[in-house]
């Protein structure tokens, strides 16, 4: 290797991480500087200091924001996991041409703005909404439903939103799945309820701890969800870390709810580390 | 009454006939083998037998009760399948109990089966590996003992030799005879290698194109093949094609290209002029510089590949067919490339094929 070169490399390789450590670790430390500052009337609206008092402030009046977010994500990531589940493994053992439309349909939702396709939901839940209007008019219902602005919109948005998330790491990891373990679990007497819990779904539960972990975490910092769908019940993190930023300009509290928030869901991440880390050394394993 | 009887099952896949109105029957405790080239059908038949597939004609009927309708899961039979789809989640102890679980067997009944199973396997000690930890001789241990721990009524192996380096193949193919015998569970291989075939079965059956095209003891079918296929498919043959005419005393072969007919004992009913093949197994093939009394053929030595124990012989006709012979070496070693010998063989081991 000629110096050149080498210098190159080191180029190449140091660039991605000058890129991190300007924009993902020095804001990371910044943010968390504020979280131990002061709050002022002032450019910028903090005073740097070392005190603990935004993080009791969350301890004492933010707890149950955490709480309802941690319920909210945990329930809509359950809810993608029993939808997503039977989706992935249909498409997983679907004959191959199928294969590929069925994973392409899952995707279809991301050709089209995020933001447009909640906004539709309003459209389709809202009291004069589609749903509503169908209700009413077949005379199933005297008054409009309340679907919007409560937690089951909310929790309605999250699914619809995060669902592919759950069924692409499902779909991998159960197309992977070999037939012959199948053949073999139903040769040696499990009938397919069986052959499903004793072998598919422990096979198969790396694919759902990626999946879990792909809602769950943006879902628990989900903004725009709640913001659009939600009402003044739902109070989620994100909701209020933009509120204390924004509506409230306290810099200082906004920055410990989103220090929290990141400690909390470093926790899952790790421990799903782990143990993604496992199964993939057994898969490699000859 | 037969353990196994297949009753002109057929299975198709689209336009393919995989098994084609196949009847077989299988005696309690035999060791019992489906011989064919790859493509043949002998798989997708052991697989009706196991359940994953149904027939499309025919009954499939073991211990006297007719299965063609029942699941895998409520057969009376295990398989172990060539790439031993051992559970990776598993151990090896997991993966022997996996069956008796499914049973409802109690714990300890459970423990102790399996423990009788990896001595058997000769794998004992080895009852926390997980199956990546395994070399491929292990792996094909545990999944027989798999496939045995239900104590089945039929034991399917699909080429369960396969994937073994040859020296290994040699040991297991002994010992799983020796496991047969032990337990004397009947046994059905699905195979496409010969050798092994002819070393592990007491009765074979070849298969071509879906359907069964000879069964019969491995000597049967090595020393008398019922046709051209199976003298071809089942070791190494020399063919003469030809048309029968009558000799002096008895029938002949005519062969394009040999002048006198090839003498020859008819064992059924052939008629004169009809065409006929007469093979001949290397290792019946005789050499000798002088012309012997009676019949020979007069070849010219193309090469002499030392093999050990034997050699093998290549030879060519005057007209340029060509033959092979398997020598003792020690018959070989005067033998040099390009002399002219005699080849004869005793008409006995010449047999006549007429499909």
């Amino acid at each position: 290797m000629t110096g050149m070169g080498a210098g190159l490399r080191r180029f190449l390789i140091g660039l991605p991480f000058v890129w991190l450590g300007v924009f993902f670790l020095l804001p990371l430390a910044i943010v968390a500087a504020i979280s131990f500052a002061e709050s002022a009337d002032a450019i910028p609206p903090f005073k740097l200091d070392w005190t603990l008092a935004n993080y009791r402030a969350l301890c004492t009046g933010c707890l149950s924001v955490y709480t309802s977010s941690l319920a909210l994500a945990a329930l809509a990531t359950v809810l993608c996991l029993l939808t997503g589940y039977p989706v992935a493994f249909a498409i997983a053992r679907a004959p191959g041409v199928w294969r590929q439309l069925l994973l392409f349909l899952v995707m279809l939702p991301f050709w089209t703005s995020f933001l447009i396709r909640v906004y539709a939901w309003i459209a389709i839940l809202q009291p004069s909404g589609l749903i509503n209007r169908v209700l009413l008019a077949s005379g199933l219902i005297e008054q409009p439903l309340p679907l919007l602005y409560n937690a089951f919109s909310v929790t309605l948005g999250l699914v619809y939103s995060y669902l592919p998330f759950m069924i692409l790491p499902l779909y991998g990891s159960l197309s992977r799945l070999d037939e012959s373990l199948i053949e073999a679990a139903a040769d040696l007497g499990a009938p397919p309820r069986r052959v499903f819990l004793d072998v598919i779904l422990p096979l198969s539960l790396p694919g759902v701890a990626a999946g879990c972990l792909l809602v769950f975490i943006p879902a628990i910092g989900e903004f725009v969800i709640p913001d659009l769908l939600g009402g003044p019940g739902t109070l989620m993190v994100g909701k209020m870390l933009w509120q204390e930023f924004f509506d409230n300009v306290d810099w200082p509290a906004a920055a410990a709810i989103a220090m929290a928030l990141i400690v909390l869901l470093t926790l899952p991440l790790l421990v799903a580390q782990r143990f993604l880390e496992r199964e993939v050394r057994r898969d490699r394993a000859p | 009454m037969a353990l196994l009887q297949i009753i002109g099952a057929s299975k198709r896949f689209g336009a393919v006939t995989a098994v084609d109105r196949v009847s077989l029957s299988i005696e309690r405790g035999e060791f019992f083998a489906l011989l064919g080239p790859s493509g043949c059908g002998k798989t997708t038949l052991l697989r009706l037998i196991a359940g994953f597939e149904t027939p499309n004609e025919g009954r499939i009927v073991i211990d006297g009760a007719d299965v063609t309708a029942v699941p895998p899961y409520a057969r009376p039979v295990n398989m172990m399948f060539q790439s031993y789809a051992l559970f990776p989640h598993l151990d090896v102890a997991g993966n022997i109990a996996f069956g008796l679980k499914q049973e409802g067997m109690a714990r300890p009944r459970r423990a102790a089966r399996v423990e009788e199973m990896l001595a058997l396997v000769q794998m004992t000690g080895f009852a926390k590996r997980r199956p990546h930890e395994l070399s491929g001789g292990q792996k094909q241990r545990v999944a027989l003992a798999r496939a045995l721990a239900k104590m089945p009524k039929l034991l399917l192996l699909d080429e369960p030799l396969a994937a073994l380096d040859r020296k290994l193949r040699e040991e297991t193919r002994l010992e799983l005879t020796g496991i047969q015998e032990r337990v004397g569970t009947t046994f059905l291989v699905v195979t496409h290698d010969q050798e092994e075939a002819l070393g592990l079965a007491s009765r074979i059956a070849v298969m071509n194109r879906g359907q069964l095209v000879q069964i019969g003891t491995p000597a049967d079918i090595y020393e008398r093949p019922g046709s051209r296929l199976v003298a071809d498919f089942v070791g190494a043959v020399n063919l003469f094609d030809g048309t029968l005419v009558a000799g002096v005393d008895r029938l002949a072969l005519q062969v394009a290209g040999i002048e006198a007919p090839l003498p020859l004992l008819a064992s059924r009913d052939v008629a004169v002029g009809s065409a006929a093949a007469l093979a001949v197994r290397p290792e019946k093939m005789r050499l000798s510089s002088a012309r012997p009394e009676g019949f020979a053929l007069p070849v010219t030595i193309v090469s002499v590949g030392y093999q050990g124990g034997h050699s093998t012989v290549h030879l060519t006709t005057t007209s340029g067919r060509s033959l092979r012979a398997h020598l003792p070496s020690e018959a070989s070693l005067g033998l040099a490339r390009g002399t002219t010998v005699w080849v004869s063989w005793s008409p006995p081991d010449a047999v006549v094929l007429t499909e």
